[in-house]
């Protein structure tokens, strides 16, 4: 029997198949956190075991050392292609930006970067619209200009599983497999599937991040759960909204907007 | 785990500012489902700007959106109840947005229609029914909002509940319920409204939601396995695609469509499963391999033999317009159906719906925002299904310039499977006869062959009019091609001279062409004076039942005054031999099967006479002619 894991996991791998046969060169950003780990595990579900395209860190250096270390082991575990893409510093960022923003927005840059020098067509992106209120509004196939901007108020219309896999000249397409998932679904399906994840997640000394963003914008949420299952528990009680521990979304009301506006994952 | 259970998806839709914004809002807050802190953040936001909270505000995460107070697009927002999780897809009702409510709108299970206590039914509320009955969806329920500007008096709500069963009935849409809400308070949402309507005895809106049904996956339906991959590892290849209908068995025999070819089931695959897979059913992403290496591509619909989807040329659909262009007859789309994409050409635009009173409106294009039921044409055999058997075979979006322009069901009415004659041809290669009947030419093209002959006098708009008609019929799919004096002369006929009997033959060459050219399925159109009965016997002899004689009238002062080529001026001056109307007589045709008089009547006007007598032919009893051929092929 379909569970709603296995329906889950059917649509994401429709998606990656359709975006694998549409859209060529593909890349996927791994950011090694949570989502976007289990949409590495996705993919290999999707193409019998091979993981055919690049995945790619934008890399500011900024993250925890775990992250580093995890990222090693699984590159060297499952052997699939890997570029660490550099972000440009701090200092060259727009500085009418709040301050945390402007460390967000090195990764946009770094972004803009990379599909200028490779010129991919399409970017995998292991976003999810219970995320933000913003990500809420996302298609699963999202066409994004030259330089990487989002026109949220005319978005292809998206139904029936088809989706926008034909573009102009000079634009790319973000592609979303897991946009449908929640972050409780994605713990159920890591601890069912037995996927890697980086140990942060789980509490030490009543601590744990919810979500791992670079060490100077994240903080750790107060938290006991240190399995799996017990942060799965916590989850199905919580109210507190998922990106809390992320400075950058409080800087001001606007600030998330203007930064996916612009390009931001 | 109550949190593991299904999930339900909700589309709220209805006319602008009838308060689906504000029921959302209502409906998180009732259920618990806030953030901390969003309620006082946005209360918060608001008081900075001055402005009066609104329970929208929540949804609007949006700048532009709280500039504007309008829901820009769709939104998923999810909540619980006791019972279950729902997903509330929120739908604008602002006119141009219609767009994304259709791509809200297909991802839900069940719909809540708002209409405003005080404001009633409106045109949304109308389109967006019609909208949601296009989109085969069946649960629905109607909230009367707002119930609080209208003293929560129960006369008007069973008017209104009227008026809306009564539109609702006239689409073949019939409420689960109708209830009476005011958003804003919170009334009859999770909590009875006893108080302010103690007249409402039926369930709570939550309550209705809760005995609604996410809509299952079609297991039980014949099996539907549209390829979407092929890939090939370590020399094995993977048939890869989802399935949509039905169940697949190892060691079924699978049949390819369009293709009509046959391979067996060797093992179905996931990868990491642990023991080895018996089947598959709707909704599962695999992938097979098979005991023949025949050819399979994307697109293609694995079925099993005895249940296939039919293989047509042509079929009706029931379209919304999204397209900023109009919709035209004789426009050629990119469709996609399922993971198949062809290009199809507007055959005719049947109906086109008015949501208001739901009339029949005439018109030759659909308008962005607009319904209408159209009949599509396909060159390539197209693997489907009707709708009502079979929804993810039985749909296809259409794309115009990168964009997806519009969608539609595919309708019962006209299909005709030509599975049979795709079978025949396969047997019998070895055979010479053809073994392909005209009507199968026909169902192809979408009309019939014929042969559009035009005789007059020189002058009298033979070639003008064929030229016209020709790239009329063209742009409305039509295979047609004009053979005049200049093409013939060229190669056809470049060995005769211009002798009684060299004309004679050359009418005798052009008739028989022409018949070839109906027979292949074409509209030939012939420009000759042609001015003699017995040539022109001949060519309808060649040409059958497929000839048509069309006399363009023009008297001779006309012609000669009109001389184009300055042909008459040269034969009053004996220059040219035997030239007809001068030296050499026109018989006019007794029983033509059209007259278009050229002096009496404009070019247009004639063009357009020719055009409509030409399509009526060639595409009237299409259908007809197809049973009958079914009939002949499988006897
Ligand atoms: N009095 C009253 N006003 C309501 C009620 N529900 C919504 N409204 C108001 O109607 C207006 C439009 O509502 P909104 O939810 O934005 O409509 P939408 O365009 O359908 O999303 C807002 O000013 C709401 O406050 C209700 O139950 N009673």
């Amino acid at each position: 029997m379909q569970d709603y894991l296995d329906d889950l996991e059917s649509r994401s791998i429709y998606i990656l198949r359709e975006a694998y046969n549409r859209i060529k060169p593909l890349g996927m950003l791994w950011s090694i956190g949570k989502d976007s780990t289990a949409l590495l595990w996705l993919i290999r579900k999707a193409f019998f075991g091979r993981i055919p395209f690049p995945m790619i860190q934008l890399d500011t250096q900024m993250e925890l050392p775990e992250v580093y270390e995890f990222r090693d082991m699984l590159i060297k575990k499952w052997g699939f292609e890997f570029h660490a893409e550099m972000c440009p510093p701090e200092e060259e960022m727009d500085q009418t930006l709040p301050p945390a923003t402007r460390a967000a927005s090195r990764k946009t840059q770094g972004l803009k970067n990379l599909i200028t020098r490779d010129k991919y067509k399409g970017i995998i992106v292991g976003i999810r619209r219970d995320e933000q209120a913003m990500r809420a509004k996302e298609r699963v196939f999202s066409p994004r200009s030259f330089d990487g901007a989002w026109d949220y108020k005319d978005q292809p219309a998206e139904f029936w599983d088809q989706y926008k896999t034909e573009f102009p000249e000079g634009t790319h397409v973000r592609i979303h497999p897991i946009l449908h998932w929640r972050e409780i679904d994605i713990w159920r399906y890591t601890l069912r599937e037995n996927i890697p994840y980086v140990p942060l997640y789980l509490a030490k000394n009543g601590l744990r991040y919810r979500s791992l963003g670079e060490k100077n914008i994240t903080t750790p949420i107060q938290s006991n759960a240190s399995t799996l299952e017990e942060i799965i528990a916590e989850l199905e009680t919580t109210k507190a909204s998922e990106r809390a521990g992320r400075t950058m979304d409080h800087d001001s009301e606007d600030s998330f907007e203007r930064l996916r506006r612009s390009g931001y994952m | 785990m109550s949190d593991q259970a299904q999930k339900l998806g909700v589309v709220i839709v209805g006319h602008v500012d009838h308060g689906k914004s504000t029921l959302i809002g209502r409906l998180l807050h009732d259920t618990g489902s806030f953030m901390e802190g969003k309620l006082e953040e946005l209360k918060a936001v608001c008081a900075r700007r001055n402005v009066e909270f609104e329970w929208s505000f929540l949804l609007d995460a949006f700048q532009a959106e709280r500039d504007q107070a309008i829901t820009i697009d769709t939104t998923q927002i999810w909540f619980k109840t006791k019972k279950r999780n729902y997903v509330i897809i929120d739908a604008p009702g602002h006119r141009e947005f219609l767009k994304n409510m259709v791509s809200g709108a297909a991802f839900a299970d069940a719909a809540i229609l708002v209409v405003d206590a005080k404001e009633g039914v409106r045109e949304q509320t109308k389109r967006h029914a019609y909208l949601l009955h296009l989109l085969g969806l069946q649960q629905i329920t109607v909230v009367i909002n707002k119930m609080d500007m209208v003293g929560y008096a129960e006369e008007r709500f069973k008017e209104l509940s009227k008026e809306i069963t009564a539109y609702l009935k006239g689409i073949g849409v019939t409420p689960h319920s109708i209830i009476p809400i005011a958003a804003r308070h919170g009334d009859n949402i999770a909590h009875k409204a006893d108080k302010a309507m103690p007249w409402f005895k039926g369930l709570t809106l939550l309550e209705t939601l809760d005995v609604f049904e996410p809509i299952a996956a079609p297991v039980d339906r014949p099996l539907r396995f549209p390829v979407q991959d092929v890939y090939r590892y370590d020399e094995i290849r993977y048939i890869a695609g989802r399935v949509e209908a039905g169940k697949i068995r190892k060691g079924d025999v699978l049949t390819f469509s369009p293709s009509n070819r046959t391979a067996k089931v060797v093992s179905i695959e996931k990868w990491g499963s642990k023991h080895d897979i018996l089947s598959a059913q709707a909704g599962e992403s695999i992938g097979v391999t098979l005991d023949q290496p025949i050819f399979v591509a994307r697109g293609d619909i694995a079925s099993l033999s005895d249940k296939a989807p039919v293989l047509v040329n042509a079929f009706r659909a029931n379209v919304f317009w999204l397209g900023k262009k109009p919709l035209k007859v004789g426009s050629h789309y990119k469709i996609k159906l399922s993971t198949y994409e062809a290009t199809v050409t507007v055959q005719s635009i049947d109906r086109v719906i008015s949501t208001d009173d739901l009339s029949r409106v005439e018109k030759d294009s659909v308008d962005i925002n607009e319904m209408a039921e159209i009949t599509f044409h396909s060159r390539e055999l197209l693997a489907l299904d009707p709708y009502q058997e079979n929804a993810k075979l039985g749909r296809i979006v259409i794309v115009e310039n990168h964009d997806v322009v519009g969608g539609g069901i595919i309708s019962s009415e006209g299909l005709h499977d030509m599975r049979h004659v795709l079978h025949r041809t396969q047997d019998n290669l070895h055979a010479v006869d053809h073994l392909l009947a005209p009507a199968a030419r026909a169902v192809r093209n979408g009309h019939r062959g014929a042969v559009i002959w035009l005789t007059g006098l020189s002058g009298a708009g033979k070639s003008t009019l064929a030229m016209r008609v020709e790239h009329a019929l063209f742009s409305r799919g039509i295979q047609t091609y004009v053979l005049d004096g200049d093409n013939v002369r060229k190669g056809l006929c470049s060995d005769l001279s211009f002798t009684a009997e060299a004309r004679t033959e050359n009418i005798r060459r052009v008739g028989e062409v022409a018949a070839l050219m109906a027979d292949a399925g074409l509209v030939a159109i012939t420009a000759f004076i042609s001015p003699f009965r017995s040539d022109r016997r001949r060519a309808r002899d060649a040409g059958g039942q497929a000839f048509h004689e069309i006399y363009v009238k023009a008297d001779l002062q006309t012609c000669e005054k009109r001389d184009p080529k300055g042909l008459y001026k040269k034969a009053r001056k004996g220059e040219i031999k035997e030239f007809t109307g001068i030296s050499s007589p026109y018989e006019p045709p007794e029983a033509p099967e059209l007259v278009v008089d050229t002096t009496t009547h404009g070019i247009d006007a004639c063009v357009e006479m020719i055009t409509e007598y030409i399509i009526k032919t060639i595409r009237g009893d299409l259908r007809q002619n197809v049973s009958s051929l079914a009939g002949k092929v499988s006897a």
